[in-house]
């Protein structure tokens, strides 16, 4: 439940808050509502629907990297 | 892969080093239900030098939440035209009842969301039904109930609510040290030398959040990543810092924590919610240490809308998950582990949750010749066979 995943925004509506994300090839509506100024080519941190946090791509890469274990594992 | 064996190698063995300088054996505590599953999933505890011991502590949502609360939101499902939305790892946990899976195949509305928005969808859907959001967490889902209610409300819509037992990490990890140094909250807390922090709760309240910790106990903590070599590091950092005057704070997740956080979920957080005194399990009241509406927010509120009074806090029978959570017991030591209690027919939510202590000690370091549900010469019970006491 505290897992958070990275995924890259590729469509957003800043109207009602909402993303179009790409979640390793999985394409997600999420909320932006918990981030400031969501903007298409973001690379974001997923938490239950919403993005929590912003990242560079670098960073996602490490994240991922991480994460991927815990996942196939969890 | 070559670069993270090296990482593992090197932490391995600074910790080693740091650990064969201790005078007694050091105890640190993990509070983030993700660095359970992870620090079994590596072999972490088999790899760590004899006196060094990581401990689970109160991280797992589910296992913390009062079992009052569980039954409350389980109670819901009698309201014959609510339909209650939930995360899915809520779905097993027994209650007084049964679970909100067995409500449901007896006929109660019960659904699993993925986000919060989606009951909010739910109940714009369906204006005929009551939608009840039933949620449990950290900081890091607590800001995703915000937004759900902030956004039903802006909808204008009067069949939508929220039951939730929102907990905050911090005022936890103080009452424990309160509980274990003889304080007034916070139960009896198993006395440790560290905290290893949670990573994604970390996102939200910001490296600095800890500080209070380091005031007043002057331990030390270390924010950690999920992998085997970062959750080593972890432990050298804090082994390291043993015996050290002044315990230190290490932020070694800066990818995705900052000192302030996430300032902006904060502030929708304490836009929508204001903190209480509120119970967990095995700790009973702690102050400040969990999240209820705002006043301009309550007619949002699930206890309000149907009427409800709050229910008596009650024991599980033998589980003895309360002490799991605090670090006072190993899921081993329940009677039940293994034999009566599997992932199969669980009975505390410590053996029901996939981030709970009592599951991953089941699913990786169970006593061999006891397999899910089938122990020779025992009858697997359910949870409704277990007797509990009011
Ligand atoms: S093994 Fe089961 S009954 Fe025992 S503490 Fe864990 S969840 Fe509770």
């Amino acid at each position: 439940m505290c897992l958070a995943v990275p995924a890259r925004l590729d469509q957003c509506s800043p109207a009602d808050q909402t993303a179009i994300a790409d979640l390793h090839g999985n394409r997600v509506e999420i909320s932006t509502a918990l981030i400031a100024d969501a903007a298409v080519g973001d690379w974001v941190l997923i938490h239950a629907g919403f993005a929590i946090a912003r990242l560079t791509e670098q960073e996602t890469a490490e994240v991922w990297s991480v994460l991927k274990d815990v996942i196939n594992h969890g | 892969m070559a670069e993270h064996l090296k990482q593992a190698q090197i932490w391995l063995e600074r910790l080693r080093t740091a650990a064969a300088k201790l005078d007694k054996p050091a105890v640190f505590m993990e509070v983030c239900g993700t660095h359970t599953m992870s620090a079994f999933r590596c072999g972490l505890h088999s790899l760590t030098p004899d006196n060094v011991k990581l401990l689970s502590g109160p991280g797992c949502p589910v296992c913390v939440t009062a079992q009052s609360d569980i039954d409350q939101m389980i109670a819901l499902t009698q309201e014959r035209d609510a339909i209650i939305c939930t995360y899915g790892d809520m779905l097993r946990v027994p209650g007084k009842h049964g679970s909100l899976e067995k409500a449901r195949s007896q006929g109660a509305n019960v659904q699993v969301i993925y986000s919060t928005l989606d009951a909010v969808k739910l109940a714009a859907k369906t204006p005929d039904r009551q939608v009840v959001l039933a949620a449990v967490g950290f900081e890091t889902t607590a800001p995703a109930t915000a937004a759900a209610v902030k956004q039903a409300k802006a909808l204008g819509l009067t069949n939508f609510s929220a039951m939730t037992s929102h907990k905050l990490v911090i005022p936890a990890m103080l009452g424990l040290l309160a509980g274990a140094s003889g304080g007034a909250s916070g139960g009896g807390g198993a006395k440790i030398d560290g905290f290893l922090c949670p990573g994604h709760v970390s996102v939200i309240i910001g490296s600095d959040a800890y500080q209070p910790i380091l005031d007043q106990y002057n331990m030390p903590c270390v924010i950690s990543g999920f992998e085997d070599w970062q959750m080593t590091r972890g432990l050298a950092r804090l082994t390291e810092q043993i015996g050290k005057e002044k315990a230190c704070l290490v932020n070694d997740y800066p990818q995705v924590v900052t000192p302030a956080g996430n300032t902006h979920a904060w502030a929708l957080l304490t836009e929508v919610f204001e903190t209480a005194t509120v119970r967990w399990r095995g700790m009973g009241e702690i102050p400040d240490s969990g999240l209820i509406l705002q006043d301009a927010y309550a007619d949002y509120c699930a206890m309000r809308k149907f009427n409800l009074t709050p229910m008596p806090d009650r024991e599980l029978g033998q589980c003895l998950c309360g002490q799991v959570i605090t670090g006072n017991v190993t899921p081993a030591e329940c009677e039940l582990f293994g034999t009566a209690c599997t992932p199969i027919n669980p009975i505390g939510p410590c053996m029901v949750s996939a981030e709970g202590t009592c599951q991953a000690w089941f699913k990786y370091k169970r006593p061999p010749g006891t397999t899910p549900g089938t122990t020779p010469g025992t009858t697997p019970l359910t949870h409704d066979k277990v007797e509990v006491s009011a």
